[in-house]
């Protein structure tokens, strides 16, 4: 027996020795920094302790889930957090399919490239100074929609930062701009694949620019944009946090408070600290999410042929 | 292909709406540059729009000259070139034998990869092993715990397993060894990958702020992004404002408009400056990577 690990260590793995090598650190890695922390999740259903750590603290059983779930603000982060994720996926799922059929509709080689790299350039921009550049355009005064706002009616621009019912649709159209050409961009490569002889033999047969987009360029994207409707259905719950946070103020917290922003706010602002209750808010939110995306894909599968899995 | 009228007419509506929405893209970004360039009483006024009225350098001059600008620059800087290539280097050492089919336990390593895309610990836990490593407040928390991202491996994972195996068996025999194969052969020929890779680090590098909220409280290692969230969000700034227009509060709050502007400018420049460079690269290495699945 022995003998025989020692020659298949021989003969399979000591050739590429250097190959497995290469394989440790990054495997130790992703053991420490990703499945340490989903044991950690166990916290959710504890009382956590310092100073007994993750494993020694005490069971306490789905209490955690029961105190958020009785919460006052439980309905209102349920609401924010869904309605402001669907709102962004109805918007900003259909557009980038737009954007592409009427990219690729268009004959001009030299001007598409150019409209094209200019929609990139926005999605590698921080959302950081997204943000910064959104406060500044939309300032009353000094901004240029505020400008533009005071020259067409008099009137000055109320401050869209203090109002919680603009807080949804800044956030989503703000992303539109960021995000409409990068999400194009696998649109974009799955029609460069139709075959040009199809428009020809369309166009032979009299049908007109609309109806070829409609029956041909349609088609051929239809596998690409179900996948990522897949996708992004599995993530509806995973508003994008970052912007959120940098968006939010005391002026527009009703509307902009969401799930992973209030388990940052009761885990580890200063004064709260309550880690297993902020454990299992995000816990919640994640299964949310994966019988979300599990329920997406079945569907997916059942009514057509392409699906994650 | 002969057009017929209409779709003259329609090809010229598809021109007006992507340059539409070519400009629209761009006009936040002239705002801001306009803004940077005017003078305090010129944005103050309600002037500035597109186009910088009263031009001067004075913000930029201010914003460079600052010490925490240029401060938080630095760790920027560091965090991204640092950052980056230990995510490059550590990225293309794991795919490579990961793309071997005579790798054991490939499958398995592979599948704790791709789990760690659906599913993962959350911000405390997460939050509680980097404090246990010791690596809160310092510089290394924004390098080490974001080293390895799944999604790349496969992308370049993906991308070495359509390099031609004549090739590797051919080194193999002249007597290079796995490593000399990877870095002599693989490497140079999985260049549109390494370079959208590249990218993508670089820029999550130099965009990020949300772990030093999470794990730094040390403001000498506060990066750019956050400098820019406290001056634009908090108005929190050092730069004096004794040029005159402090005569009133509501001038010297102003004020700080063309010096917001300047910083958001100053901080995005470097990668607008790269991105042509890699641009041509990025979309080859998506697709190439993403294809195959």
């Amino acid at each position: 027996m022995r003998a025989s690990i020692f020659n298949w260590l021989k003969k399979e793995v000591f050739p590429s020795w250097q190959l497995y090598l290469f394989l440790i650190p990054a495997t130790v890695y992703i053991i420490i920094f990703a499945y340490v922390p989903m044991a950690g999740v166990q916290i959710a259903f504890k009382n956590f302790n310092f100073n007994l750590g993750i494993w020694g603290s005490e069971w306490i059983g789905l209490d955690n889930f029961r105190r958020f779930f009785d919460s006052y603000q439980f309905t209102t982060l349920i609401w924010n957090t869904i309605s402001l994720s669907v709102y962004s996926l109805l918007i900003s799922f259909p557009l980038p399919i737009l954007f592409a059929l009427v990219l690729n509709s268009f004959t001009g080689q030299k001007f598409k490239k150019l409209v094209q790299s200019v929609s990139y350039m926005p999605h590698f921009i921080s959302t950081v100074v997204i943000v910064g550049m959104l406060v500044q355009l939309f300032n009353p005064r000094t901004g240029a929609f505020g400008a533009l706002y005071t020259f067409f009616s008099g009137e000055l621009l109320a401050d869209a930062f203090a109002n919680p019912g603009a807080f949804q649709h800044l956030y989503v159209w703000s992303g539109i701009w960021q995000g409409i050409g990068w999400s194009s961009i696998i649109y974009i490569a799955a029609l460069s694949s139709v075959d040009e002889h199809l428009h020809e033999a369309a166009q032979i047969d009299g049908a007109s620019r609309l109806q070829r987009v409609r029956h041909i360029d349609f088609p051929s994207i239809l596998p690409t944009a179900t996948i990522m409707l897949i996708l992004a259905v599995g993530n509806i719950m995973e508003v994008g946090f970052e912007k959120v946070f940098l968006m939010q103020n005391e002026l527009n917290i009703s509307k902009s408070e969401v799930i992973s922003t209030y388990v940052y706010k009761v885990g580890l602002t200063i004064g709260s600290g309550d880690f297993s209750f902020a454990t299992a808010i995000g816990l919640f939110n994640s299964l949310i999410n994966f019988v979300l995306l599990i329920m997406v894909n079945y569907a997916a599968k059942k009514f057509s042929d392409t699906s994650l899995w | 292909m002969r057009l017929t009228r209409g779709e003259h007419l329609a090809s010229r509506l598809n021109y007006l709406a992507l340059g539409f929405i070519a400009l629209l893209a761009l006009l936040p970004f002239l705002h801001i540059v306009a803004q940077s360039f005017s003078s305090h009483q010129a944005i103050t006024s309600g002037r500035v729009t597109l186009w910088p009225v009263d031009f001067s350098f004075e913000a930029y001059v201010k914003v460079l000259s600052e010490q925490a600008f240029v401060n938080a620059f630095k760790v920027s800087l560091l965090r991204t070139v640092i950052g980056t290539l230990l995510n490059v280097v550590i990225t293309c050492m794991l795919a490579y034998p990961l793309s071997k089919a005579y790798i054991k336990g490939r499958s398995a390593i592979m599948f704790l990869i791709v789990f760690t895309m659906l599913f993962n610990g959350g911000m405390i836990p997460t939050f509680l092993v980097v404090k246990a490593t010791g690596l809160l407040n310092s510089f290394w928390v924004y390098i080490i715990p974001g080293a390895v991202s799944a999604f790349n491996v496969i992308i370049m994972r993906n991308f070495f397993q359509g390099v031609p195996p004549e090739l590797e068996e051919s080194a193999k025999i002249d007597g290079s060894s796995n490593i000399g194969t990877l870095i002599r052969i693989v490497v140079p020929l999985s260049m549109p990958v390494i370079a959208t890779i590249t990218l993508f680090h670089a820029v999550g590098h130099w965009n990020a702020f949300f772990d030093t909220v999470l794990y730094v409280t040390d403001r000498n290692l506060f990066p750019l992004q956050v400098y820019l969230r406290e001056l634009i969000m908090f108005n929190q700034s050092n730069i004096s404002n004794n040029n005159g227009y402090a005569a009133n509060i509501d001038s010297t709050l102003l004020a700080l408009e063309s010096l917001k502007a300047a910083a958001l400018i100053a901080s995005t420049v470097p990668i607008l400056i790269v991105y042509p460079f890699l641009q041509k690269h990025f979309v080859k290495g998506i697709m190439l990577g993403s294809v195959k699945g």
